[in-house]
């Protein structure tokens, strides 16, 4: 996690001109390329079930395995069930993009008021309060969250809650540094003169200033939500049936990968290609508001 | 002539633009001489002795010609091939950055750092290499140098690391020496020894000295001649004396105004 | 220096300490016990097996119990495997998955390392574009994508490997890849990133302005301050392959403690996964020290305060 702390802060210090970066970003053929064909995935996953004439989890045994192809009713071909894998994996990919989405959320919100309060109030206060974030950094919490998973039954709230719990120590740790440096600027001296109440300087003043790093943190933290989930899902401990993943998907295709070798390649193929984009786009997005090493 | 620099031309390919650093530079140098090249920062001093020894960012381009004595009618140091440049640095011209706290490594030792130039350029092995380096540092007066030999960089104080960098840029008697704002980063104090020390190693070994900076009273101490650069250009050039008895150009004029207190330039010497 | 030592030594104790008793209280708040399996025990054996757990006693009891024994280096009877001890579980698996975790550092970091330097000297060349792209590919391919992949290329339609198990050092060929590809993706980027910011640093230009070989500038002035950043990832990266390593051990049936985790888990071996947790932990913990005297060796500034 410490790189990529690392690569945060390093998006915080050049927070040039929102207009500059946008520039940037577009001369970034790769980004631009990433957003594009995320675009499309993202598109396929929340629209394409609609269209299809097929549903995720309705059984037909009289299509079993079938294989992949565009002539077929099955483009995707169909898993030992008969369940037709076009749909699934686009469900699958709903439902890993929400639990990237959601849980990048709640990490922000947790990192952000976490991290701008150890930095505005500063002294002892800011030192046990990093000293936990130290300790939690530590800690081996993704055995917890196997555990919590196995004793607590799967539930895709529990998921949300889990990750979001470990991902807020990088942004608790950003967003206090820079509340630090922002603390000592002359505006904040001037509302707080004013009589400003500490939650609304923090409010009005620090977290606007934190929106590039957030813009660089939420796309890059996607994906390692995206990813961690998958990583559960294919220990059987993610997204219970009928509800499916990515990450349950490939967990289904590599038990019958001799078999259908597609059941796992599809999903594999589309989680690859979206964690691709995001760090693409995340790189871009970072190098755009601090173009020191373009 | 030691140095003969013609229409040097130092561009910059950046994301916003070219940017011309240096526009048409010209200057002679002959052996034992001293050169002042003076000018703001951004003026395009450093970008020019960079220039010459091959040593400026990957964007830059060069252009013109900077001949250096010896050989066939010379060696042409611009768009010289790299093997001749590392024949030529450190050797025959060496350099003196303006701040010892990053120009020196952090990671080796200071008898290390000055021991491998000699191991290049020298042909000295180990053993022989390290007690010409204390002896280096010796010369720089640097006290107990037998044992400070053997310290990393960041145990010493901004101006005892100059003196490492001027031993190190003597280890090979270089013909010339290089200096870039060498006590802009030191304390007023300290600038006088360094200068000082610059002066008698000149006289020892006889370098021709190129010295940049924007202190016209530093010029004055140890310069014979002087070049006077604005935005890439020079915008007047000639001996001391003169340039500080009369200066032509309004921007020297402006120079020397803003020089608090000037000496009256006297032979040069310290 | 062995002041230092000591130092973080006793700072790791808290957090040795909180990890534990996390695991305790998750454990004993979970639902279901171990003795919770597919036939009812009579309850008279039942006891007798509460008895011989002692979790017939009280909850302090038995948190204070464990406590005593783990600062023993004593993590109890495993639940699941009879009459075989937490400590043999853990002295037969560590062995394994520490050749597999090390094995996958030095492989990301042999090759990680050369790939990013070379891109980095090569900026916005083709091989600069060609390696960060391989990289950015290698970090968005998981590794429980890439063993299946491999193991379905390698084992099931050529039979070039074996497909799992343990045995020669062909058994650790595709384990060894799919656990350090990611890693070594890392470093190759962290390796690119602090090699273009230290040739561009002025004591390289300073090497430059000596005269030295293009060779001894990279290697002897350049390396160095380039590797930092590298060794203080060492960290993240260890604990990143012990993570990774639960679900290669699980796709690879390698009998390390991933697997033992991973089983143990659902198996509610209480004694197993706390043991295996808070190895676990002593470990990143051990190599965090580790690398932080790495790190002071290789940066001489660095003075342990």
């Amino acid at each position: 996690m410490n790189a990529r702390a690392e690569t945060l802060e390093r998006a915080v210090r050049g927070r040039s001109l929102w207009r500059d970066a946008l520039v940037r970003l577009r001369a970034n053929r790769a980004a631009i390329a990433s957003l594009a064909v995320l675009g499309v995935i993202v598109a396929a996953c929340v629209a394409g079930p609609w269209f299809s004439p097929h549903d995720h989890f309705t059984q037909d045994y009289g299509a079993i395995w079938v294989e992949p192809g565009l002539t077929d009713a099955h483009w995707f071909g169909t898993d030992s069930l008969g369940r037709d894998l076009f749909v699934r994996a686009l469900e699958g990919g709903r439902m890993s993009l929400l639990i990237g989405l959601v849980a990048t959320l709640v990490s922000l919100v947790i990192g952000v008021v976490y991290g701008a309060t150890a930095g505005y109030l500063g002294g002892r206060v800011d030192g046990v309060m990093m000293r936990i974030v130290d300790i939690l950094y530590a800690m081996p919490f993704l055995f917890f969250v196997i555990l919590l998973m196995v004793f607590f039954g799967r539930n895709i709230l529990l998921i949300f809650v889990a990750i979001g719990a470990i991902n807020w120590l990088d942004m608790a740790r950003i967003v206090r540094g820079q509340t630090l440096a922002l603390k000592g600027q002359p505006f904040i001296e001037a509302a707080r003169m004013a009589g400003a109440p500490a939650p609304a300087i923090i409010a009005r003043h620090i977290v606007p200033n934190l929106l590039g790093v957030v813009a660089v943190y939420i796309t890059l933290t996607i994906p390692q939500v995206i990813l961690f989930e998958s990583f559960l899902s294919f220990l059987g401990l993610g997204v219970a049936e009928p509800a499916t993943s990515w990450g349950a998907l490939i967990k289904d295709g590599a038990d019958e990968m001799g078999r259908a070798p597609w059941l796992l390649v599809v999903p594999a193929v589309l989680l690859a290609a979206t964690l691709f984009c995001f760090n693409f786009i995340g790189d871009g997005l970072r190098d755009a508001l601090d173009p020191k090493d373009r | 002539m030691l140095l003969d620099v013609r229409d040097l031309q130092v561009r910059f390919d950046t994301p916003d633009g070219v940017v011309e650093a240096v526009r048409g530079l010209d200057f002679e140098l002959a052996g034992g001489e001293s050169l002042g090249i003076v000018g703001e920062s951004g003026s395009g001093k450093s970008q020019s002795v960079l220039a010459l020894l091959g040593l400026l960012a990957a964007n830059a381009r060069v252009s013109g010609s900077a001949r250096l004595a010896g050989g066939d009618g010379g060696i042409e140091l611009i768009g010289a091939r790299r093997r001749v440049l590392e024949r030529v640095r450190g050797a025959r011209i060496a350099m003196i950055f303006q701040d010892p706290m990053t120009a020196l490594n952090p990671h080796l030792r200071i008898v290390t750092q000055i021991a491998e130039v000699l191991v290049r350029h020298r042909g000295l092995r180990g053993r022989a290499a390290r007690a010409r380096a204390i002896e280096m540092l010796e010369a720089v007066r640097i006290p107990d140098a037998a044992r400070r030999a053997r310290y990393f960089p960041h145990q010493f104080s901004g101006g005892m690391r100059q003196r490492v960098m001027i031993a190190m840029a003597l280890a090979c008697e270089p013909e010339i020496l290089v200096a870039d704002e060498p006590t802009t980063a030191l304390d007023v104090t300290v600038q006088a020894e360094i200068l000082d020390l610059l002066a008698e190693a000149r006289a020892r070994t006889g370098a021709a000295l190129v010295l940049i900076t924007h202190d016209l009273g530093v010029v004055a101490g140890q310069c014979e001649r002087m070049l006077v650069m604005r935005e890439g250009e020079v915008v007047e050039r000639g001996g001391i004396e003169g340039i500080f008895a009369a200066p032509e150009h309004d921007y020297t004029r402006a120079l020397l105004a803003a020089v608090p207190r000037l000496d009256p330039p006297g032979g040069g010497g310290s | 220096m062995l002041g230092y030592t000591l130092r973080r030594l006793a700072g790791a104790v808290p957090t040795l300490f909180i990890l534990l008793t996390l695991a305790f209280v998750m454990m004993r708040a979970a639902p279901g016990g171990p003795f919770d399996g597919d036939r009812e025990l009579p309850p008279q054996v039942r006891a007798n097996l509460e008895a011989k757990y002692h979790l017939d006693e009280s909850l302090y009891v038995q948190y204070g119990r464990y406590l005593w024994d783990v600062a023993r280096f004593d993590f109890g009877p495993s639940f699941q495997y009879r009459d075989v001890s937490v400590n043999d579980l853990i002295a037969s698996g560590f062995p394994v998955s520490a050749t597999l975790g090390a094995a996958s550092l030095a492989f990301a970091l042999i090759l990680g390392v050369p790939l990013g330097m070379a891109a980095a000297l090569r900026q916005n060349g083709a091989v600069d574009y060609t390696a960060m792209t391989a990289a950015m590919l290698g970090i968005s391919i998981p590794n429980f994508v890439l063993a299946p992949l491999m193991i379905l290329v390698f084992a099931v339609y050529n039979d070039w490997l074996p497909a799992g198990g343990l045995g020669g050092w062909q058994h650790y060929v595709m384990p060894v890849i799919a656990l350090g590809t990611a890693m070594m993706a890392y470093v190759a980027r962290l390796a690119r990133a602090s090699m273009i910011e230290v040739m561009r640093s002025n004591h390289v230009r300073t090497a430059r302005a000596k005269g030295l070989s293009a060779a001894r500038v990279v290697w002897v002035h350049a390396l160095p301050a380039a590797l930092t950043p590298i060794v203080s990832f060492l960290g993240p990266a260890a604990a990143g392959i012990i993570t990774g390593s639960v679900v290669i051990e699980t796709i690879f049936g390698i009998p390390g403690l991933g697997q033992f985790f991973v089983s143990g888990a659902l198996n509610r071996d209480y004694t197993l996964v706390m043991g295996v947790v808070l190895f676990y932990g002593i470990l990143i913990v051990g190599f965090n020290l580790l690398v932080d005297l790495l790190y002071g060796w290789l940066d001489p500034r660095v003075a342990y305060r």
